[in-house]
């Protein structure tokens, strides 16, 4: 059997205007061995959870500067559910003010990684959560 | 991932779960995808496969984009093609990782149901495609899509795997990447069945047209012999024009040069008639058939490859490698003769 590789999908959901951060963290997730889709920004979440699926990602990182995680996340949480992806790991990050994590993480993320988390510690993680599901 | 995912009858039926969980099991070459591809072979050979290939940067994931709209169009129309899409782009070969971003330039197609696109990653596969890529692709005929465009890693001129797997390949430009000395680098424009000359809108883009077809031309006139992508001609030899005559029922297909500026759809109603065009012209020959047989021979060569080496891994001692490997070192015995020894165990 082939050696399996981790399959992430980088979302930009909702109108942030730029993607740096998700894009350092694709490159960075690419430098660690996994494979990366990226979608460009001004996603919907019915468009995100679409390309998970047809993609059959591991891990989906969603990556939110606006301030709309409170509305965007469990809206993509709830598509990924409805196309039968209900063991794909969601990440978040971005800009989320730590008094709404623990909300965030009770409707299904498994993480949040505020700005400055190192990206080796991001790759790591996504390794540890996704040998739980294979 | 349970086994249930991978039902051919569902896949069959149109369930895009089904479909990825089976897509990803034949990438990971699991015993289930066996059972899979074997429930899905003998209900493939309808599908059109399209290659799309050029270097990075030429414009195929846009004008792959603009091609499955096309194809689509008008929209919600049930008798339109369902379309597949396979994205190939390269592993990186430190990191063993790879970022697939060709789905960036087919924003247009979210949200149709008739569309599924796949990116792959090559794991290290030279050719321009993925190891599984056939496979991908026998998975997406049998469940049901009409239409299977598959874009290959952006090529240089090595490449060319993707003439054997294709029935239709195009061959994407840009102008000002390099002058026309470019043009010669032949690989890439003998198996072309069309060529595009994206970005139309810049600069140079009717000299590098030009430059092709002065390219194809001299490869139809020089050569009393040449082979077009498996197709062997003949110059007529009973008479002085420059005709050529197929050798057996093999006929000649005149390789459109197709201007467009992809990102703003001009040319794409074109270029999808060329592409209806040249299908026709296989259907008519015979050549569709004549290019399935080579398909699936090259597919089994290609396993029977892997078969052999895997089983004769498996029956190596390492100890006798290590010890034969150690007398090339020492220049005791050539690299040939050992590989000799090697493989009489």
């Amino acid at each position: 059997m082939t050696e399996r590789k981790i399959r992430v999908l980088i979302a930009k959901p909702g109108l942030d205007g730029h993607d740096r951060g998700a894009k350092v963290i694709a490159r960075a997730l690419r430098d660690a061995g996994m494979e990366v889709i990226y979608t460009g920004l001004r996603q919907t979440p019915e468009m995100i959870a679409e390309a998970a699926l047809q993609e059959d990602v591991d891990v989906v990182g969603l990556s939110i500067l606006s301030g709309a995680h409170n509305a965007l996340v469990p809206a993509v949480i709830d598509k990924l559910h409805e196309n039968g992806l209900k063991d794909v790991k969601v990440f978040v990050g971005g800009i989320v003010p730590e008094p709404d994590i623990p909300d965030l993480l009770n409707k299904g993320v498994y993480a949040v990684f505020g700005p400055g988390t190192s990206t080796q510690f991001v790759a790591d993680e996504i390794q540890k959560a996704v040998k739980s599901r294979i | 991932m349970t086994m249930d995912s991978l039902d051919p009858q569902a896949i069959r039926a149109g369930n895009r779960l089904a479909l990825a969980r089976a897509l990803t099991a034949v990438e990971n070459n699991t015993p289930e995808s066996r059972e899979i591809q074997a429930a899905l072979f003998p209900h493939t050979g309808h599908a059109h496969l399209i290659g799309v290939t050029g270097a990075p940067g030429s414009g195929k994931s846009t004008l792959v984009n603009q091609l499955a709209k096309a194809f689509r169009h008008p929209q919600g129309n049930a008798n339109a093609p369902r379309v597949a899409i396979i994205a190939v782009d390269p592993t990186s070969p430190f990191t063993g990782g790879a970022l697939l971003g060709d789905r960036i330039r087919m924003q247009d197609l979210a949200g149709d149901k008739g569309i599924f696109i796949r990116s792959m990653a090559s794991r290290g596969a030279l050719g321009g495609l993925a190891h599984n890529t056939a496979a991908f692709a026998t998975v997406l005929d049998g469940a049901g899509f009409d239409v299977i465009i598959i874009e290959t890693v952006g090529a240089g001129q090595a490449e060319v795997n993707i003439a054997t797997l294709a029935h239709t390949v195009i061959v994407v430009e840009a102008p000002g990447m390099g002058d026309d000395i470019q043009a010669i680098k032949a690989g890439i424009l003998e198996i072309a069945d069309i060529i595009v000359v994206n970005k139309a809108d810049r600069p140079g883009a009717e000299n590098t047209a030009r430059a092709l077809q002065a390219m194809l031309e001299m490869a139809r006139g020089d050569t009393s012999n040449f082979a077009q992508a498996g197709k062997h001609m003949r110059r007529a030899q009973h008479d002085q024009k420059e005709a050529f005559e197929p050798i057996g029922e093999q006929a000649l297909w005149n390789t459109p040069i197709q201007l467009a500026t992809a990102v703003d759809g001009k040319g794409v109603e074109d270029i999808v008639g060329h592409i209806l065009h040249h299908k026709a012209f296989l259907q008519e020959t015979g050549l569709w058939q004549v290019k399935e047989g080579q398909r699936l021979r090259k597919d089994l060569e290609s396993l029977i490859q892997d078969l052999l080496i895997r089983r004769w891994q498996e029956a190596l001692d390492d100890g006798k490698f290590s010890s034969i490997l150690q007398d090339v070192i020492e220049k005791k015995r050539t690299p040939l003769d050992a590989a000799e020894a090697l493989i009489r165990t």
